[in-house]
């Protein structure tokens, strides 16, 4: 059984080998037939337990272009309404024959439950769990930035990690899953990352992580930032006050027209600014910032696709037959019967 | 051994001639390597038909297309990593495109890419050029330029070794060699 969990586990060849595998599925977004046929038959499930519009459609438009079925499943309008156990519904869909789960669910640890468990025999891709990890939102930043960075350098991004790169992530780290595992995929590539939070929003234990930690945005940036990425306020998580007014909260954390300014004359002219949307304009983020010729916003969503293609095919292309049976290899290299993408439970 | 490096060199010198005889020259050709090993005989094969026609530009006419994606046997081989496919800047409309291969044997990478090309554009003639043909073919596909014709068992493995693809120390590059399979 191989999924995508976390990206706490992924080493970093697999790491490398997504970036790698999502470069070709970008270039299928640039051809005349947008489609490849690599997984017709298969069955792919979107199982939504919580509202999202990108990564849902992002995974569905992956999905479609590899060929893929696609059943959409909402939690809202479902049986789970009247009840229904997450067990029992992973059965529901294993009985239906879904060969990969993309699952989202508020509860962290949900799509390592049922990967951990016999309840369905289908790949689960994690897309979003609670506050814990979103791995393929971080692999997408991660490929985004490794264009970015491979272009300064004048290199192929085939193969390249983040050596060196100069990361800092503000905003809500406490709510946010895609912090979690953007430091800890980035950490894999070699990129230096800092979080910069106000305490209240900065979760406890946050020191053992491998960042450094600040609550000063100016500083940050005065000491020199490549990717500036802002963290969406997560106000439907938000069930006590974390700072005083949102007035306050875009002065000393959000990206505003200032610090845009102050990009320019700091000299970081080829800092990047992302976002992982949808974004609070005003609040975390400027309308300028947001449209600014250094916003990978919209890169973002496009790159989210190949990422998304690329999980699915390594997930679903590999060995589905038992291991004594020999296909009829020909003169191509040693098929690579690796364990790629297998994570393990760890928590 | 089957084929060492002058043999290798004189089969690609031939098709090379074959290729622009039956195209009667060098207007509308592409040649389109398929990875690993077809890339760099595509691109032997250029350097020959610039040397036979001077108007030709090697570079202008070698593209690599990867049939990865478009396999009927991705769930029985693990995991392939795609890779890039590259047209020439002219695309492959009107063209006549020469697919290239090292081994032809089942002819299901031949099937996946005539799907592939199928995706990319229309191209007038897809023809075919291999370095080696070692027959058990599984589908209606034939090769119209043959390096050699190698009579094999397919309990044997035809290794094709370049120099571009293969280079590692102390294993001998640009041969073919025959090797039982346990």
């Amino acid at each position: 059984m191989r999924h995508l969990l976390s990206t706490e586990d992924l080493s970093r060849s697999n790491a490398i080998r997504i970036l790698d595998t999502a470069e070709e599925m970008a270039a299928v977004g640039e051809r005349e037939v947008k489609k490849l046929p690599t997984l017709r038959g298969r069955t792919v499930v979107n199982l939504f337990f919580e509202d999202s519009t990108r990564t849902r459609i992002s995974f569905e438009a992956a999905a479609k272009r590899l060929s893929a079925d696609v059943i959409n499943f909402a939690a809202k309008g479902s049986s789970v309404s009247k009840g229904e156990s997450l067990k029992d519904t992973a059965q529901t869909l294993s009985a239906m024959g879904a060969d990969a789960v993309v699952i989202r669910h508020w509860a962290s640890g949900a799509p390592h439950r049922l990967a951990a468990t016999d309840w369905i025999d289908a790949a689960v891709i994690n897309a979003g769990d609670g506050t814990h990890e979103h791995p393929t939102q971080a692999l997408l930043d991660a490929f985004t930035m490794r264009r970015h960075w491979s272009k300064l350098a004048g290199t192929p991004s085939a193969g390249a990690d983040l050596t060196g790169m100069r990361v800092a992530i503000a905003g809500d780290v406490l709510h946010s899953r895609v912090a979690r595992s953007n430091v800890w995929l980035l950490r894999t590539l070699g990129a230096e990352v800092t979080l910069v939070a106000p305490p209240t929003l900065l979760p406890i234990g946050v020191e053992k992580w491998p960042c450094s930690v600040s609550y000063d945005l100016d500083e940050t940036l005065a000491r020199g930032v490549d990717a500036m990425m802002m963290l969406r306020v997560q106000g439907e998580r938000m069930n006590a006050s974390f700072f005083p007014t949102t007035r306050e909260y875009s002065r000393r954390w959000g990206f505003d027209d200032n610090r845009l300014r102050a990009l320019d004359s700091l000299g970081l002219k080829d800092t990047i600014i992302m976002h992982p949307g949808p974004m609070n304009r005003g609040l975390e983020i400027s309308s300028a910032a947001a449209d600014s010729p250094r916003s990978t916003v919209l890169a973002q969503v496009r790159n989210g696709v190949s990422i998304r293609m690329a999980a699915l095919y390594l997930l679903l292309s590999g060995d589905t037959r038992e291991p004594a049976h020999q296909a009829n290899s020909t003169h191509s290299t040693p098929a690579e019967h690796t364990s790629a993408l297998v994570t393990k439970e760890s928590h | 051994m089957v084929l060492n490096q002058a043999d290798i060199d004189r089969a690609l010198t031939r098709i090379a001639h074959e290729i622009l005889e039956s195209n009667k020259g060098s207007q509308d050709l592409v040649l389109l390597g398929i990875p690993r090993r077809g890339y760099p005989l595509a691109v032997r094969l250029a350097a020959k038909i610039a040397a036979a026609d001077p108007t030709v530009d090697p570079a202008a006419i070698v593209g690599q297309l990867d049939v990865t994606m478009f396999r009927d046997d991705l769930s029985h081989q693990g995991i392939r990593p795609p890779y890039p496919t590259q047209l020439p800047r002219t695309g492959i409309d009107n063209k006549v495109v020469v697919l290239i291969d090292d081994v032809l044997y089942s002819g299901r990478t031949i099937r996946a890419a005539l799907d592939a090309i199928i995706d990319l554009g229309r191209p007038r003639i897809v023809r075919l050029a291999v370095l080696i043909d070692r027959g058990h073919r599984e589908l209606p596909i034939r090769a119209d330029h043959v390096g050699k014709n190698l009579p094999t068992s397919s309990s044997e493995k035809v290794r094709v070794r370049l120099a571009e693809t293969d280079a590692v120390d102390g294993v001998p590059v640009n041969e073919v060699v025959i090797e039982a399979t346990a």
